[in-house]
Order: C-alpha cells, then sequence, then structure tokens
C-alpha cells in the first residue's frame, strides 16, 4: 500500500512503484481531470501540483510521492473564483478541451513564480504545453488577463 | 473560365434522375423536414411517462428539457451551437436544458453533404447545379447517412434546428391554448414558460403530457435573424466552463462499474493480421488479467490502463507484411509511376485548348509534393464495450453512429442494430474518430470477455502507429504565361485516394474517382482562359484517410504556390493579380478585404516577406496573408491575416477561435510533420517526432468573417489549405527560395 494525499484528502493505493501518478488518479482514484496525452512529458496534458509545483503527472513515480501533497485542478483552493481559471473562461480558451487542465495549471505555476509575465516568459514556460486544437493565442491572451487581474488584488 | 461552368452529374445522381426530375431546388425547406422526421422520430423508443418529443432534437418530460446535438463534438463547439439554434427558437436561456448527442438514426441524415456531394463548384448557383444539390439532398435523405465532417454541421444544422425549436415552441404554445382555453395568439414564451395574457407562466415541463396530446404544429418559419438573442452574436460556448473546471467527462473519462482496461499491439502494417505471439513475459507483469488474440494484434486486460499498457508492449509479435512498400522510398516510387492513363481518377475540368496554350508563351513547370500525415488529437483513440448475449453495447466517440454499429457488428458476427452507441465528448478529431481501429479491436475483445465492460485506451505510439494518415500526393503542374497573362494551367495531381478509402472502410465502397482530390484542384477561381485539373489515383500504398480540410490540405497547396509561381514568373503582384483574376464576385470581395486588413502593399524588403493564397474548401473561400521575416534563426511567422466568408457567422466568438485553430494546423503541420514508412509500420510514434506548431511559433492571427456568399457555410476545416502555400509563398518572398515540398523544415529552417 502506497499512502498519498490529493486534493487534501489521503488514499491508499494498491499498485506498484513505478505505476506514475497520471494512472493512480485516473484509473485508481477516478480523478480524470489529469489527462493522458503522450506519456512521455511532450504535451502537458498530465500537469498537476505536487507540492505546489507544476509537474508532468505521467512521469512522477507514485512510489516517489509518500508524503507529498498532490493538487489537481479540482483541488485548487479558490477554484470558483480563481482568476486564471476565470480568465480561461472569460476569453474562452477551449476548443476540444482536452489539453486545458493542463495548460491552465502550467499556466498557475508561470504566475506563481513571474506575476507579470513577458510574451517571452509566455512561450519559455508554455510551449512544453500541446494544443492540437491550436487555442495558442487564446491562453496567451488569457495569462496576461489573469496576471492583470492578480496584479489588482 | 471566365464564368463557372457546369459538370456532369456522378451516376448516383443519375440513378435518382427520376426522384430528382420533380423538385426544384427550394422546396425542400425546414418545415418539411420536421415534418418527416417526426414520423420516424427516434426519441420516440425512449420516451419516459408523461413526456413529448416533437421531432428528433427535442425531448420534454416533467423533470427536463433535453435538447439533441445533431453532429459529433470533436472540439468544433457543435454541441453547444446546435442546441442554441434550437433553444433560440424555443425561448429556453443556457442552463434550463440538458444536451445529449444524437444516437444513429436516418433522422439525422446530414443535409449539408447536398453542396459537397453535388459535382458543381461551390461558387456555382445556377439552376441546374441548384436543381443536383436538390437531387442529391433526396439521396441523401434515402441512404439516411449521417456522419459528422466535411465542415457540414451549420450548412447541415442551421436551418432545420431553429424549424425544429419553433415547432416546439408552437406546440407548446397549442397545448397552453388548449388547458386555458386563450387563443394562441395571446400567448407567449420567455425563458421556458409559456406566459399567458394575465402573466400566469406554465413551465414547459409542465405542459409535457398535454403537448404529446395536441398535434404538432408543423406550420412554422424559424423568426427573424433581427430578433436573435444568442445566434450570431458573441456568446459563452456552453461547454466552456466545464472544460475549464476539468468537470467534462470525455470518453477517456467515462467509467462503468465492474469494468476491466485494455490496451492493444497490432500489426504496424496496417490492415494486416498477426502471425504469432509470445506473451509469456507479459502474463507475469502486475495486474494482467489476461492476454487475448485478436485479428491484427493482440490485447492485455488488466486492473488499470498503465499495467495493461506496459504488459502488452512486452509481448513479442511475428507480422504479416504489409501490404503496401515496406519503406517510404518504395511509396514516392509508386506515385511518381501514377502519372499515367490506367491510374487516372478523373479529367475534373477542362476551359479552352490547354495544350495549344502550353505552346505558347513561357513555360512554366514545377512539381509538388506532400507526404503522409498523422491526426494525433489530444485524447488518444479509446472507447468501452461490453458484450452479452443481446449484442453490443459501446461509449465512444465517432463521427458517424450507424458505420460504429456496423463495423462493430461485423467484427463479432451481430446485427448493427444489435449495437447500442453512445457518443462521447471528444478530445480533438481532426479526422481521426472516422476510422474505426478503436471500434473494431473494442468489439473484438469485448466479445471475447463477454459480460465484462472493457475500457480499451491505445497508448500514444499505438495510436501513432494505427493512424491512418492525410493522402500522399504529387503534383505536376504546367502553365504558360504570355504578355504579362497567365494564359494555360495545366494542374495534375497523383494521391492516394482518401475519402475513398474510409468509405470503404465504413463499408459502403465505391468505384466513382475520389471526389476530395479534386478539392482544391479543379475550383480555382481564376480568370485563366486554358484551365484543366486532372487526378490520378495511386494503388498500393498506405490506406489513407480524411485529415483536417481533406484533398484541399494538399491539392490546396499545389495549386497555389503554382499560381504564385505563374504570377511572379508574369512579373505580377501576387495580391492584385489574384484580385484581377478572381472570376466570382464574393471572393474577389473577399480577396480585396484580405488586402486592406493586411495593409497590402507589395514587397516588403529587410529579410521581410509576405505571401497569399486563397482556396474554397467545402463551399467556403478563405484567402491568408503570412508574413515572415527571415532571421538568423531562421524564419520566424510574424504575422497572419484571415479573411473566410461564411455566408453567416452563428458564433462570432468561437468562430475565431476555429478559425486561428485552423490556420494553425496548417502552417504546424506544413512546417514539420510527416509519417514515413520503414519495415512496414509509422517511424513517428509521439509528438516529438511529430510536433506541428507549439505556442512560441505563433503568430498574431487576425481574422475577419464575412458575410456575402448567399449560403451558410462552415468554418472547421477551410482556414486550412491556404495556410501552407501563403507560408511558403512568404518564405519565396522573403528569400528567394521555392519550397515544393511539406514539411518545409526539411528545406528550411524555423525559429
Amino acid at each position: 500500500m502506497i499512502e498519498l494525499t490529493v486534493n487534501g484528502t489521503k488514499h491508499q493505493v494498491d499498485v506498484v512503484p513505478e505505476m506514475p501518478l497520471l494512472w493512480v488518479l485516473r484509473d485508481e482514484l477516478g480523478i480524470t481531470s489529469a489527462k493522458y496525452g503522450c506519456g512521455i512529458a511532450q504535451c502537458g496534458a498530465c500537469t498537476v501540483q505536487i507540492n505546489g509545483k507544476a509537474v508532468r503527472s505521467c512521469q512522477a513515480r507514485i512510489g516517489d510521492l509518500a508524503g507529498k501533497s498532490v493538487v489537481t485542478i479540482d483541488g485548487l483552493k479558490n477554484r470558483d473564483k480563481h482568476p486564471v481559471l476565470q480568465a480561461w473562461i472569460e476569453h474562452q480558451v477551449p476548443q476540444c478541451g482536452y489539453c486545458q487542465t493542463g495548460q491552465i495549471m502550467q499556466a498557475i505555476s508561470l504566475l506563481e513564480s513571474t506575476p507579470k509575465p513577458t510574451d517571452e516568459d509566455i512561450d519559455e514556460v508554455m510551449s512544453g504545453n500541446l494544443c492540437r486544437c491550436g487555442t495558442y493565442p487564446r491562453i496567451r491572451t488569457a495569462i496576461h488577463a489573469a496576471a492583470a487581474k492578480m496584479a489588482e488584488k | 473560365m471566365g464564368r463557372v461552368e457546369r459538370l456532369s452529374r456522378r451516376s448516383f445522381l443519375i440513378g435518382s434522375a427520376a426522384i430528382a426530375g420533380g423538385i426544384a431546388f427550394g422546396s425542400y425547406n425546414g418545415v418539411a423536414q420536421a415534418a418527416e422526421s417526426a414520423g420516424s422520430n427516434p426519441l420516440t423508443a425512449g420516451l419516459g411517462p408523461n413526456s413529448v418529443t416533437f421531432n428528433p432534437w427535442v425531448e420534454i418530460s416533467p423533470d427536463k428539457i433535453t435538447l439533441i446535438a445533431q453532429h459529433a463534438d470533436i472540439g468544433q463547439g457543435v454541441g453547444s451551437a446546435q442546441v442554441i439554434l434550437i433553444a433560440e427558437e424555443m425561448d429556453l436561456d443556457p442552463g434550463q436544458f440538458e444536451i445529449r448527442f444524437a444516437g444513429p438514426s436516418p433522422a439525422y441524415f446530414n443535409t449539408g453533404f447536398k453542396e459537397e456531394f453535388a459535382p458543381f463548384l461551390a461558387a456555382d448557383q445556377s439552376a441546374a447545379a441548384e436543381e443536383a444539390r436538390a437531387a442529391t439532398l433526396e439521396y441523401l435523405r434515402k441512404t439516411g447517412l449521417q456522419m459528422t465532417g466535411g465542415s457540414s454541421s451549420m450548412p447541415d444544422t442551421y436551418e432545420k434546428l431553429r424549424v425544429a425549436g419553433a415547432v416546439a415552441r408552437e406546440t407548446l404554445k397549442a397545448a397552453a391554448a388548449k388547458r386555458s382555453g386563450v387563443a394562441v395568439a395571446d400567448i407567449r414564451t420567455q425563458s421556458g414558460d409559456v406566459i399567458l395574457p394575465d402573466g400566469t407562466k406554465i413551465p414547459y415541463t409542465q405542459l409535457a403530457a398535454e403537448a404529446a396530446a395536441v398535434p404538432p404544429v408543423l406550420d412554422v418559419k424559424p423568426r427573424d435573424p433581427s430578433t436573435w438573442r444568442m445566434v450570431g452574436k458573441p456568446m459563452m460556448r456552453l461547454d466552456i466552463k466545464s472544460k475549464v473546471m476539468g468537470e467534462l467527462k470525455f470518453g477517456i473519462d467515462q467509467k462503468i462499474d465492474g469494468m476491466l482496461y485494455a490496451s492493444v499491439k497490432l500489426n504496424p502494417a496496417k490492415g494486416q493480421p498477426l502471425k504469432s505471439y509470445d506473451a509469456s513475459r507479459a502474463l507475469k507483469m502486475p495486474g494482467v488479467k489476461k492476454v487475448v488474440e485478436i485479428k491484427n494484434g493482440v490485447a492485455v486486460i488488466a486492473t488499470n490502463s498503465w499495467y495493461a499498457m506496459q504488459a502488452v508492449a512486452a509481448i513479442d509479435c511475428k507480422w504479416a507484411p504489409p501490404a503496401y512498400p515496406a519503406e517510404q522510398a518504395g511509396h514516392w516510387k509508386v506515385l511518381e509511376n501514377s502519372f499515367k492513363p490506367k491510374f487516372l481518377g478523373k479529367e475534373w475540368r477542362k476551359v479552352g485548348d490547354v495544350d495549344a496554350a502550353l505552346k505558347t508563351g513561357k513555360l512554366v513547370q514545377a512539381e509538388y509534393r506532400a507526404p503522409y500525415v498523422a491526426h494525433q488529437p489530444l485524447e488518444p483513440l479509446n472507447g468501452i464495450g461490453i458484450v452479452t448475449d443481446k449484442g453490443m453495447e459501446i461509449w465512444v466517440g465517432h463521427q458517424s453512429p450507424q458505420f460504429v454499429q456496423h463495423v462493430a457488428a461485423t467484427a463479432i458476427g451481430l446485427k448493427p442494430e444489435q449495437v447500442i452507441f453512445h457518443n462521447q465528448w471528444t478530445g480533438g478529431s481532426f479526422g481521426h474518430r472516422l476510422e474505426y481501429e478503436n471500434v473494431r479491436v473494442l468489439a473484438e475483445i469485448a466479445n471475447q470477455m463477454k459480460g465484462t465492460p472493457i475500457k480499451l485506451v491505445f497508448s500514444r505510439e499505438e495510436d501513432f502507429i494505427q493512424d491512418i494518415p492525410r493522402q500522399i500526393a504529387i503534383a505536376r503542374h504546367r502553365g504558360s504565361i504570355d504578355k504579362g497573362k497567365i494564359v494555360a494551367a495545366d494542374l495534375k495531381l497523383a494521391s492516394t485516394a482518401p475519402l475513398n478509402g474510409l468509405l470503404e472502410r465504413s463499408g459502403t465502397p465505391t468505384k466513382d474517382p475520389d471526389a476530395q482530390l479534386a478539392a482544391g484542384h479543379w475550383n480555382v477561381y481564376y480568370d485563366i482562359p486554358n484551365f484543366r485539373a486532372t487526378t490520378y489515383e495511386a494503388r498500393g500504398l498506405s490506406p489513407c484517410t480524411t485529415w483536417r480540410s481533406v484533398g484541399a490540405s494538399t491539392a490546396g497547396f499545389f495549386t497555389e504556390s503554382f499560381i504564385d509561381e505563374m504570377i511572379h514568373a508574369a512579373g505580377l503582384d501576387p495580391m492584385k493579380a489574384r484580385i484581377d483574376m478572381c472570376a466570382v464576385p464574393t471572393y474577389r470581395k473577399l480577396l480585396e478585404t484580405l488586402a486592406q486588413m493586411s495593409d497590402w502593399k507589395g514587397p516588403l524588403g529587410n529579410g521581410k516577406g509576405r505571401g497569399v493564397a486563397f482556396v474554397e474548401s467545402f463551399g467556403t473561400p478563405v484567402a491568408e496573408v503570412v508574413e515572415v521575416t527571415a532571421t538568423d534563426k531562421g524564419i520566424r511567422i510574424d504575422k497572419v491575416w484571415v479573411a473566410v466568408d461564411v455566408g453567416k457567422v452563428v458564433d462570432p466568438v468561437n468562430f475565431e477561435n476555429q478559425v486561428q485553430g485552423g490556420v494553425i494546423w496548417g502552417l504546424g503541420h506544413a512546417i514539420n510533420c510527416q509519417i514515413t514508412y520503414a519495415k512496414g509500420g509509422a517511424q513517428q510514434t509521439n509528438y516529438h517526432h511529430h510536433e506541428a506548431m507549439r505556442l512560441y511559433q505563433c503568430p498574431v492571427i487576425e481574422v475577419r468573417g464575412l458575410e456575402n456568399d448567399p449560403k451558410v457555410r462552415g468554418v472547421g476545416e477551410p482556414p486550412v489549405p491556404p495556410a501552407a502555400p501563403a507560408l511558403a509563398n512568404a518564405i519565396f518572398a522573403a528569400t528567394g527560395k521555392r519550397i515544393r515540398e511539406m514539411p518545409f523544415n526539411k528545406f528550411i529552417d524555423f525559429v
């Protein structure tokens, strides 16, 4: 049994330690907001926070996560009024939407380290997240909008 | 070619000429459609007590209102836009109804295909063309073909869903009139209520039983656009919030109690069987329940998708060899040798005397190439299936519900009607979810696990390897320039056949030439006095299928690159020459708008260059300008301007998003994507091999939607084809280098 905390709740899972966090979340715990896209850290759709940092959950071995705190988009603080999620809604970023939870988790991480990102900062941090539908212009707009909103406070 | 000429009908139209004879275009209307569909309304069967359904798109029970999105939602937003068309007429607000995807039924036949299947140029609005489209519509009605594709969602449903909503509204009013004794004329509707003159509000849900007892009011017209609350105005797509919050369940997120997980390894030589396998290692791996042999591979059943993927990767398989050349060079060789009469698809269009005109003036000739490309939506192929003695139930996101039934049933010896299909929200498609790799193997696996629900998830690698790619094509174009004008164009291309391949795998093979190979090839609207467009269909190559914008994704690149080369040879300005040559007034207006938007003034200098391209596909004319800079680190795309004429913009916000996405799709894949074969299998197995555009490369994209076209047109695909040639033409303007083959990064570096 491996014990981990997801969105503030402790879970025990009976899987091999090599299993990536992504598959524990999806198939063992039924938390499906983290998406499987590539399995090799090429697309970013599985991005979650581990101890506050954005991480590709397809690359995080569950055996290494004992005692660590995992947060998916479902467990964000102030989720209903989160400025990044609000900006994503206001600017209607998604098309198919499959990559967007990963995009948002990555953008939150960007804004925590760089509250007023330039276009170059956004290029640097967000280019690891693929969007096959091509919502990039809206992702950029939403990040700038969220940064502006967060600066007001 | 100043006028748009007529062409003979295709064979099926001759077959249905008897029906066609009496039908003038315009006799079809939404009223007839709503009335006719009511007789075979698939919602009737599942209706609960005290409930009503007026047509295949509206269902009201005492508890809730359900609106049906007829098409599959593949990210293009029909799960919102289509139900909004109904809600607009029903006076419903967002949040007052549930959304469900259509099940398989001929009631949902795609009327929009009448535009694409009738063999006339989109810009041809002549009586003969309209008569052929009307005849095609009757053919479609007879076949009941239900499919999402060809950018047809809005052309199909723009009229009929508003009529469906109006029928529901007027019938609810009739029921309220009967109950209250008030005249219908004095009754109105608002926000899900019928409102009587004294202000009394009766919720629609409370009228369901009574509405079922009154004859449906079919004599209705959709409201005047000036009265619209939602359609045509910026609005919040209904699926945005749940997608942002991570709450929306895609097909891959669904769960059924007691289900087990499966993953597959299939013969990389597409369509060929398994010869033998050794699963001894896999069977000892954690979580593994069973190994199942299927026709073209093996599956592992496990307690978790990851266990299944790990174990199936550990199975050693011996495969039957491919039915196409094992190595990529062999594919090109077959294609090079396909420009011969015995491989003729069709001479689609002939104007003037091309052979004579090619002997006058200056000859221009060039060869262009486009590789196989994969679809690879971010949600991998998946599905949940359960097989019992009664039949199969399947949960999968797919664009062709009836063909899912056919393919699943055929795989395991059932009748199509024994397959119950539940469509799902999908994480993209781009044509991938018109194919059946997941459907067929899921049926085979579930059939060997009777009674247990099986959730199948393809690994990304397997999804790449089994992706039936975009057509591969070569064009050999010739033209001549005389006195500063293009006097001849002889366009020839050889390609694999994407649409015919799909139709064959769908169980509806055709011997007609593949009309998608003519897209972007014959529908050239420049006034070129001698013009010919011919296709050749290569045989014995990889199966191919429809990839976002299909034939026009390759032919549009060839045609508009070649037109650009001829314009250059004639010493003309690429934008001005296109405007001057454009023979269709609304299309000329589109080009003029684009020139204005981009402030086109000719060459830029200083390592900067602009290219323009104009392609009509699926009836939608799109023109784009791409601006690039040649930097030390390679070509940088600075900005794109796009003008699109769809006749009517139904959802302006989503419209812009779709257009930008189409441009990004076209640019990204043109720059760096191809599928090549080695030892019979695709060499590219994940996104680092086949990346397309990432955010850092994405330019600013300015979009303008025009509404001059006489018809409502789709926008999911048409922004794709002009992107690649506009980029290639821009690179030429910036560097003097003509790139005639995709992907471009084989020939030039990009930032």
